[in-house]
């Protein structure tokens, strides 16, 4: 086992420091529109190396990389993907794809995105259902368990920490950790009832 | 597995799909409670596992429903899953994108943003209690679990980094 994590990671590492030292232009000039192929292998290959969240890739590669956004664009774009439903980056693709490609450039986008996750995480499934009882695969996984409860914890705080402090809105993010956590009451209640509420309080605290 | 049917797991996750605004991980609570509690689909452990698989490999946090989904229906049953629980948002994204542009300088936009956000905060937060809650049955695992939040907030490290050590950690078997 220590073996097989070793190579993984080594792997995995590669892949990273394969995507960081691409050649990055900060200049912010707009390129062209790309093609559709060009859409789609831009979102296979951020779906490929993003380990431990898309976001940090999804910019660089949009952004820094291909500059098909500028970085007013794709903060404009996260923020609209944040108010939806759905995940950030999956709406980012939506949204990318429908600009320059209409309906067929959203699921270029998507698909890209999804495909070489999808069947990785297959894989992992497998082997987790064939060795799941193994007492050493167990016990990494409780391991990594913990670990990725904490990256979830670190994920809220980075929120919290960026959102403007006031009475107001720590209030309803504390009734919100407070309902949804730790009474377990069902999400659309406590959706139905916060947002109406933060939303008028947003409102009234407006500059 | 234990066979739920495709259309069961279909409806439940088109459903799903547009409540989770901020994204899979907000969900989390909601899909322990019904999926768990409510409907016995699986045990508390095995849900866990299957986060903790979703978050180390790469990709959207989303395809933690295809695991689900495979979990309870094998392959179809992860593809039913994720379609089912991207499609409805995805349609709404890409109808509301042209609604969106037409109120760019709107202030009520950045209001009704500021609004949600706090509520976001707040499920993601709470996402993190319960998994805490669940994964965590040792002091060990608490500290594990502590460590992995201080080290992700404070210094870059790759999250990658972080499960990897934490499942060497677990390979002591004190975790």
């Amino acid at each position: 086992m220590k073996a097989q994590d070793k190579s993984f990671f080594i792997a995995a590492t590669g892949c990273y420091s394969a995507c960081m030292d691409t050649s990055i232009d900060t200049t912010g000039n707009k390129q062209p529109p790309m093609t559709k192929g060009a859409l789609f292998r831009c979102f296979f290959w951020m779906g490929v190396v993003s380990f431990g969240g898309v976001l940090p890739f999804a910019r660089r590669a949009l952004v820094e990389k291909e500059r098909w956004l500028t970085a007013d664009e794709f903060n404009e774009g996260l923020s609209l993907g944040q108010i939806l439903p759905g995940p950030n980056v999956v709406n980012l693709s939506i949204m990318l794809g429908a600009r320059f490609h209409g309906p067929l450039g959203s699921l270029l986008a998507f698909s890209g995105l999804m495909a070489a996750p999808f069947v990785i995480l297959m894989l992992l499934a497998s082997f987790y259902g064939a060795y799941g009882q193994v007492p050493a695969v167990q016990h990494i996984i409780n391991g990594t368990a913990a670990a990725s409860a904490g990256l979830v914890v670190a994920v809220g705080y980075n929120m919290l920490a960026r959102q403007a402090k006031s009475w107001s809105t720590t209030g309803v993010s504390a009734l919100s950790f407070l309902g949804c956590g730790v009474l377990a009451y069902p999400l659309l209640l406590v959706l139905g009832v916060l947002a109406p509420v933060s939303v008028f309080l947003a409102w009234r605290t407006r500059k | 597995m234990n066979g739920r049917s495709l259309s069961e797991i279909a409806i439940y996750f088109l459903a799903l799909s547009l409540v989770a605004i901020g994204g899979a991980n907000v969900v989390i609570p909601e899909m322990h409670h019904q999926l768990v509690e409510l409907r016995g689909w699986m045990s508390s452990t095995e849900f866990v596992s299957l986060v903790s698989l979703s978050q180390a490999a790469p990709g959207p946090n989303v395809l933690i429903v295809g695991l689900i989904g495979w979990k309870v229906a094998g392959i179809s049953g992860a593809l039913v899953a994720t379609i089912a629980m991207c499609l409805p948002s995805s349609l709404l994204v890409f109808g509301f994108t042209h609604f969106w542009n037409r109120f760019k300088e709107a202030p009520w936009r950045a209001v009704v943003q500021a609004g949600l956000v706090s509520v976001t905060v707040g499920l993601v937060l709470a996402s993190g209690y319960v998994l805490t809650r669940e994964a965590d049955h040792t002091w060990l695992a608490y500290g594990v679990t502590a460590l992995a939040a201080f080290l992700s907030v404070k210094t870059r490290t790759h999250p990658l980094l972080l499960l990897a050590g934490a499942g060497l950690l677990g390979l002591t078997g004190y975790i």
